[in-house]
């Protein structure tokens, strides 16, 4: 228990996912000024779980009509307003011999009553397009599928906020309890998941962005919200393997989407329902699912070579009974105000998608802006996203190109799998001491390319951690400690790919972390 | 028409095991034919492991650090009976170190060590790590860390991986005085690899540059601590010649693989390789064919001229999934010169455990071959697969040799093992 530090606020945000920093944007363009907390980092649960899909809408027509609808407009209003988070792919949608006639055939008029445009391709013409298509590929149809990044989203909402009018950003900061008197809350008590320290945050409103912690937040409130959870597992290849987002023409299934994303393609997802949302390690078994469901649409994917795989909660509002896998459950957001819990100055928003989280952050925001009487109106469907260098280094491609540009032979590449030399870290490091005043090798990760190569994190992690030490971040075994954590960490998403050559480097990477370093047994050694 | 080569031992793979088994083979006047890729033995850091650490063996236990090998493997193979140690008594051990150390001795590498307890010398992160042989440019490290007097590491501009700042700094908590500096070394500048600044310290004119750039930082340090890079034929020469021209006591530390100390046995063997009558076909594979009458017969790959040996014994030195000698596949884990049964975990999910650094280690490092005592590979049917045909090193089930710091000491020992029950 250290000195207990005050913050004072207009709103009060809790989680820093999609949702979380879009409304932390959106207020602060209304001239609000937030605070912006998250227990772990930017797009720690689901939004950073997810597959990056900007959603034309096609993949709902067949059974959400309103949802399809919801995505065509907000991934339109993306493309418009964040082109430099969005990659304009386009997407098909294909079927193979022995998929269902009729969705096939109904496909074409299910994306026109929900406005989608949708565009018949020979099946030929589109395996020239997409050569990974397979050969009994007998029908296709373009539609407007884009890929978006959504850690630069998300870490350019919070950059644009703090832009407006220096709304705040805490990391590793929890709430611990709410004080609440008389219907309101008067302060949120948070704790610093690094140092234990507490903080009091002094808000006018609170707002829950928790996404699938949505539940347990409000109930500290003494409010309840009803939800169920549903894990999706996705695998990344080395390689990018189509220049569209390929969908399989069916109803929404296992392994059927495969979205590239700048350098790399990633294969989804799985649907389990499971009972804690913080559940969300993928499996061996979803990911072969995946695998032997996705290969009839793209042969090449049974014998791809797979780098990692990642699994996300996604949060769902339980409306109805709840049954079935989670694909049958709305994936519409909700807005809960809480005052039948007596509650006059808290609100949850979650549920929802992706492609939609900016109408999700709109929706909030008014009732919140409301609530304070301020009458500004929203203006993240009309004002651009403001780039934040900062950020840039998210970009898959983006250092190579940079490098390639302007070599320079004093600038050692660190990560040679994404091409991350060290001017890059060093740039990272300064631009986030403001708020990361004790930065490692995950919060790097989050805000590069680092570990996200084949060697994901085993190499580059070993040569980053020598240039913290050189340039002073590191000074002490404490450095071993971030490394032991990032290897592990990143371990989660390899162990369920590790087969032929990924397993080659697995076993390579572990000889040198444990073999050489015996980085397993840092801990506890007394001589 | 291929070529025939006739030999009495054949051995599939190049790396510890496969050399230490064709010097072992040659010492007792038996002709080796061998084949594999001599580049993996530059993934070794010099150190030569018996035994440094027993896994733990219930979930959320501790490994035992091992300071005495000898005292510690009973408890090992109670722990982990199915460890290849079984096969090899304390002086079989002994015996395979002394004979593979003389070797490198007598080709300029000296190593010390062999007693009853590890040495425990840094790691390229400042770590340390208990090992059993070191090559004699890098075992004063003990001696330094055991002392008081200043000593300066030096790491290079441009040498990635290996920071002098890390090492002093995780060394630090034990070890007073130390600290950690950076040199530039005299060229254009850019990447800087260990290998080139060995080859450059071959030359008087290198090592003078080289002491020219060091002299500044020494000060007022006794000791001086260098990435392994003192040459690559006779580094304790080097380190002696740099010594005289600095006025330090000098150690060398492992750098991250591929590095100097295993280039230098590469190269060491590769050159005796031509004294011995030994057959080494570098970069390239040795094919499993079929057994002829008594003799087993096996096709060179890779070269231009096709040719064929037969072979009285065979040897799978193959190695694991960076050998070459096991594959993973999604659905199991297969052997790939010849098809021989794996032991492992009846599905993938099992392979890894949840946590990377689980003190148990991971299942799917114990998979391999079973044997027999006289270490012949077991077919399906629970019998030696073939009369002749025996296997060494990390392609043997039961060693976590990554958890349990024992990977020369398993190839080593179960190399010379394989040899001495040869016809």
């Amino acid at each position: 228990m250290g000195t207990r530090k005050t913050i004072q606020t207009q709103v009060l945000i809790i989680g820093a996912g999609a949702t979380g920093t879009g409304v932390m944007r959106d207020l602060a363009l209304r001239g609000v000024h937030c605070a912006l907390v998250d227990r772990s980092d930017v797009n720690a649960g689901a939004s950073g779980g997810n597959h990056g899909l900007l959603h034309s809408g096609g993949r709902y027509v067949s059974n959400d009509a309103h949802a399809a609808a919801e995505c065509r407009e907000e991934g339109d209003i993306l493309k418009k307003l964040a082109p430099q988070c969005v990659d304009e792919t386009g997407g098909y949608f294909s079927a193979v011999a022995g998929d269902d006639e009729n969705f096939i055939a109904d496909f074409k008029s299910h994306c026109e009553k929900c406005g989608i445009d949708c565009t018949e391709v020979d099946p030929a013409e589109a395996r020239e397009q997409e050569p990974h298509l397979a050969e009994d590929t007998i029908a296709v149809y373009e539609v407007p599928d884009a890929s978006v990044d959504p850690f630069k989203l998300s870490l350019e909402n919070v950059a644009h906020a703090k832009l407006v009018n220096n709304s705040k950003y805490l990391r590793h900061t929890e709430v611990v309890r709410f004080e609440i008197e008389n219907g309101r809350i008067r302060a949120a008590i948070c704790r610093d998941t690094d140092s234990g320290e507490e903080l009091r945050i002094e808000a006018e409103q609170y707002v829950n962005a928790a996404g699938a912690w949505a539940a347990s937040v409000a109930a500290q409130a003494g409010a309840s919200v009803d939800m169920l959870y549903s894990r999706g597992t996705l695998l990344v290849t080395q390689e990018r393997l189509s220049s569209r987002v390929i969908n399989r023409l069916r109803p929404p299934s296992d392994g059927d989407i495969l979205v590239p994303g700048g350098t790399v393609s990633i294969l989804g997802t799985t649907s389990v329902r499971v009972d804690d949302p913080a559940d969300a390690r993928p499996t061996v078994e979803e990911v072969d699912r995946n695998v032997e469901q996705g290969w009839p649409m793209m042969p090449i994917l049974a014998h791809t070579r797979y780098i990692r795989a990642y699994a996300g909660v996604r949060p769902l509002v339980l409306v109805g009974d709840g049954e079935g896998d989670g694909r049958s459950v709305s994936r519409d957001f909700s807005l809960f105000d809480h005052e039948d819990a007596n509650l006059s100055n808290f609100c949850t928003i979650t549920g929802g998608k992706l492609t939609t989280y900016r109408v999700m952050a709109e929706r909030c925001s008014d009732l919140v802006a409301s609530r304070l009487g301020v009458s500004a109106p929203c203006l993240t469907a009309t004002e651009p996203l403001a780039t934040v260098n900062a950020c840039e280094w998210t970009e898959p491609g983006r250092a190579p190109k940079i490098w390639a540009r302007n070599p320079d032979a004093d600038d050692p590449i660190l990560c040679e799998c994404e091409m991350v030399p060290a001017s890059a870290i060093d740039e990272i490091m300064n631009d986030c001491s403001e708020f990361i005043p004790d930065p490692g090798l995950q919060a790097l990760g989050l805000r590069s390319r680092i570990g996200k190569g084949s060697c994901q994190g085993s190499f580059c992690g070993m040569r980053i951690a020598a240039h913290l030490y050189d340039t002073g971040r590191f000074d002490s075994p404490g450095g071993l400690k971030n490394m032991q954590g990032f290897f592990a960490q990143r371990f989660k998403g390899l162990r369920p790919v590790l087969w032929e050559t990924q397993l080659v480097q697995a076993e390579l990477a572990e000889a040198l972390h444990c073999g050489l370093l015996g980085l397993e047994q840092i801990e506890g050694e007394d001589d | 028409m291929a070529d025939t080569i006739h030999c009495d031992l054949a051995i599939i793979g190049t790396g510890i095991a496969g050399m230490a088994a064709a010097i072992f083979a040659a010492n007792r006047g038996m002709s080796v034919a061998q084949a594999g890729n001599t580049g993996s033995l530059a993934y070794t850091t010099g150190y030569f492991d018996l035994l440094g650490s027993i896994p733990a063996t219930d979930e959320g236990g501790k490994a035992t650090p091992v300071n005495e090998p000898f005292k510690a493997l009973p408890e090992l193979l109670n722990a982990f009976p199915q460890h290849p140690y079984r096969f090899v008594d304390e002086a079989g051990m002994r015996e395979a170190f002394t004979e593979l150390t003389d070797f490198l001795t007598r080709s300029g590498l000296r190593y010390e060590g062999g007693g009853e307890t590890n040495h425990r010398l840094p790691s390229p992160a400042g770590t340390l790590k208990r090992t059993w042989f070191v090559p004699a440019t890098m075992r004063p490290a003990e001696e330094m860390l055991a002392g008081t007097e200043e000593c300066v590491i030096v790491d290079f501009a441009g040498l990635k991986g290996f920071s002098a700042r890390q090492i002093a700094a995780n060394l630090s908590p034990k070890r007073a005085n130390l600290r950690g500096e950076t040199v530039r070394l005299p060229g254009p500048g850019g990447e800087v690899y260990a290998e080139n600044v060995a080859r450059m310290l071959e030359t008087e004119r290198g090592r003078e540059s080289f002491a020219k750039v060091l002299q500044p930082l020494i000060g007022d340090a006794s000791w001086l601590g260098l990435p392994a890079c003192l040459g690559i034929y006779r580094p304790e020469d080097i380190m002696d010649d740099m010594e005289r021209r600095l006025g330090v006591r000098i150690f060398e530390i492992p750098t991250m693989p591929p590095g100097v100390p295993g280039i230098r046995i590469k190269e060491a063997f590769e050159e005796a390789s031509s004294g011995m009558d030994l057959r080494l076909f570098r970069q390239q594979r040795l094919v499993w064919e079929d057994q002829h009458d008594e003799l087993y017969r096996l096709r060179v790959t890779g070269t231009s001229v096709e040719r064929q040996v037969l072979a009285k014994n065979v040897l799978l030195a193959s190695g694991r999934f960076l050998g070459g000698g096991l594959t993973g596949e999604r659905t199991g884990i297969r052997e790939t010169v010849i098809g021989l049964p794996v032991q492992q975990p009846d599905s993938r999910e099992d392979w890894h455990r949840f946590n990377y650094f689980d003190q148990r280690g991971h299942k799917v490092h114990r998979t391999g071959l079973v044997c027999d005592e006289s270490l012949r590979p077991l077919g399906n049917d629970g019998k030696p697969f073939a009369q002749h045909l025996h296997a060494a090193g990390s392609v043997l089930a039961g060693a976590d040799w990554m958890r349990m710091k024992c990977g020369a000491g398993v190839a080593v020992t179960t190399a010379l093992a394989a040899v001495k029950s040869m016809k």
